[in-house]
């Protein structure tokens, strides 16, 4: 492999790793909160991936269309933690996982109803549509670089508002210790809506921005699902950073595996999650961070 | 000298007997397509049955059950011989012990993390195996690969069951689950179970005791894993086929479903939870394409008002009911049972 080769696959695995860790955070920031493993949430990724694929046709402009899919994922991630969940926190971890697996059913059959089964392509917004030349006859698309930025600037957003406001506040102590947030006078109701609906946007904005490199698909949310437990269980469950770090890694394995080794690349993810559980049972981070 | 056998002992034995009967009823009801159906049923069961030793009675909720079973049915499609019946005793035992020693190297790993963690590691394991089968010449890769030719079960060179039959292929299944029951009923009423009981309600202070409470655990995951190869032994026999689908997530998600559906903590749960799972799929996939849809529906209605599921439901309809013929009593009606931290 020479240079720009390598240079390439770094990028790629950056970008990957980006994308990646921007479904994780969701994921991870719902569990952290509110204790709910949200099997869900691939299907929010293939959600939006949906939205980009209808709303950039109706719209007819992709930037509108993302500003107009956030919007609406927000919206919906609210309503459904009121609908769905919000009777549930008295119970056992089982009966949310239970629901969230109905809803995996519910969103998937609506998405064959209302779009069907074929698999969809979302065309390169014009002003993102070139590349960049990096030498030796190659080029990298400047698409890829435009998702990445976007990643990196939601990744410094939620550093800078976890960290320092009073809302990130909140929700670290809420990750903490729940009753003293709670009896502290903090609408707990509120704020696990609040942190639903942002889990929600940040796995519908994934999906949409993912939606032109990768085709849009029926299955695709079942399989960003398990690459994200991975991420999350590798960084630490609750845990953002951890979810930065962890998805990088995979980000680079998985897609050198596939360069390298092409047999063992769908493996070579959950070894690394074996190898780094065997050495640290509790993932990378610690709850919180 | 009579040894005392418990009512439970009984209702399992009169549920099994009457169910041996479904093949020698007369016609629409003793069909073949009830046969099958009913084995499917009993396949699901052995599944759930084996999900349930984890879930109700260590504490310990996996997600990825489907692995073993998945395993179970690739060890039969791959050992089986391609022009001749295979020896069913073999086979069986080949694909149980396979999925229990897959079980024990997985449990291994897993035993490590708790609670959440888990999960999604038993989740993360699993679809390391489907991948290893998706993406690998192994067992046929996506396309998966077939048993052409059902075992034969045979003793002293007289063959005892024609699995071609499907009342003979139900009967096997029956027989199947109610060794399945039998053996986890001993198992709960061993030390094993005891201690398995215990650590659910409090890990901490089973160790304290001085309980080997990591070597418990991983007994229970053994156990589990191999009840549940003898569901994916009867599952490659049934159809014939077996693909890397068998070994998704959906598949644990699935049984995970019917124990939850069933009720936690309860053998007869598990069964009834399976029972209903495989009869509403079949009857939604009868009403529409898009049968998924109102199997998600029932789901969040059933996780809404069943808190405890159907024996749950059913204790709970029981409570009342005694409460109604005594009404004194009222202050002291059963509450369903106590939920699993």
């Amino acid at each position: 492999m020479d240079l720009t080769t390598f240079l390439i696959q770094c990028l790629n695995s950056v970008q990957y790793g980006l994308l990646l860790f921007l479904v994780a955070s969701g994921l991870t920031l719902i569990f952290g909160i509110m204790g709910v493993i949200n099997l869900a949430h691939g299907s929010f990724y293939m959600i939006g991936a949906y939205m980009a694929f209808t709303l950039s046709s109706l719209v007819g402009n992709f930037a509108l269309a993302l500003l107009l899919g956030i919007v609406l994922a927000v919206v919906l991630g609210y309503l459904l933690e009121w609908c769905f969940f919000s009777f549930l926190y008295e119970r056992e971890h089982l009966s949310q996982v239970l629901m969230t697996y109905g809803l995996i059913l519910v969103f998937e059959e609506l998405r064959s109803i209302l779009v069907g089964d074929d698999v969809h392509g979302v065309a390169v917004p014009a002003w993102l549509g070139g590349s960049i030349a990096i030498g030796n006859g190659m080029a990298y698309p400047v698409y890829r670089l435009f998702m990445s930025g976007v990643c990196l600037a939601v990744a410094a957003g939620m550093y800078a508002v976890i960290r320092h406001t009073r809302l990130g506040m909140v929700v670290r102590a809420g990750s903490t210790n729940r009753e003293m947030v709670q009896s502290l006078g903090i609408d707990i109701a509120l704020l696990y809506r609040v942190v639903f609906a942002a889990g929600m946007a940040l796995a519908v904005l994934a999906g949409m921005i993912a939606a032109p490199v990768a085709s849009v698909y029926p299955g695709m949310g079942g399989s960003v699902l398990i690459v994200c437990f991975v991420v999350v269980v590798i960084g630490g469950i609750g845990s953002v950073k951890g979810a930065l770090v962890a998805a990088l890694l995979i980000g680079f394995v998985d897609t050198f595996g596939k360069v390298l080794w092409q047999q063992a690349a769908g493996v070579l993810v959950y070894v690394l999650m074996a190898a780094i559980l065997l050495w640290k049972p509790q993932g990378l981070f610690r709850q919180g961070t | 000298m009579h040894k005392h056998i418990p009512t439970a002992a009984w209702a399992w034995l009169a549920a099994f007997v009457l169910l041996a009967l479904l093949p020698v009823l007369p016609e629409p009801v003793g069909s073949a397509f009830h046969q099958e159906l009913g084995a499917k049923v009993l396949i699901m069961a052995i599944f759930a049955l084996s999900l349930q030793l984890l879930v109700g009675y260590t504490g310990l909720v996996s997600l990825g059950h489907a692995a073993f079973f998945g395993f179970a049915a690739y060890t039969v499609a791959l050992l089986a011989p391609q022009s001749e019946a295979g020896n069913g005793w073999w086979l069986l035992a080949a694909s149980v012990g396979a999925a229990a020693l897959l079980a024990f190297v997985i449990g291994l790993l897993v035993m490590r993390t708790r609670g959440i963690y888990f999960i999604m590691v038993t989740l993360a394991f699993a679809q390391m195996v489907y991948f290893v089968f998706h993406d690998t010449d192994l067992g046929g890769g996506s396309d998966g690969t077939y048993v052409y030719i059902k075992p034969e079960f045979t003793l002293f060179g007289h063959r005892l069951l024609d699995l071609e039959q499907s009342a003979h292929f139900y009967w096997l299944a029956l027989l199947l689950t109610a060794a399945t029951v039998g053996l986890l009923a001993l198992v709960l009423r061993a030390r094993l179970g005891h201690a398995l009981v215990g650590i659910r309600h409090n890990e901490q202070r089973m160790r304290a005791a001085g309980c080997n409470t990591t070597a418990y655990k991983l007994a229970s995951f053994t156990l589990a894993g191999g009840l549940s190869g003898v569901a994916g032994f009867l599952f490659a026999v049934q159809h014939g086929y077996v693909n890397p689908e068998i070994l998704a997530w959906h598949q644990s998600g699935n049984a995970l479903l019917m124990v939850i559906l069933g009720g936690i903590g309860s053998l007869p749960g598990a069964v009834l939870g399976a029972f209903s799972f495989v009869l509403l799929a079949e009857w939604f996939q009868g009403m529409t394409k898009h049968w998924q849809l109102l199997m998600g529906g029932f789901i969040i209605i059933a996780v809404a008002v069943l808190p405890q599921g159907i024996a749950g439901g059913f204790v709970w309809l029981r409570g009342r009911w005694q409460a109604r013929r005594r009404p004194t009593l009222a202050a002291v009606v059963p509450t369903p049972q106590e939920s699993t931290p």
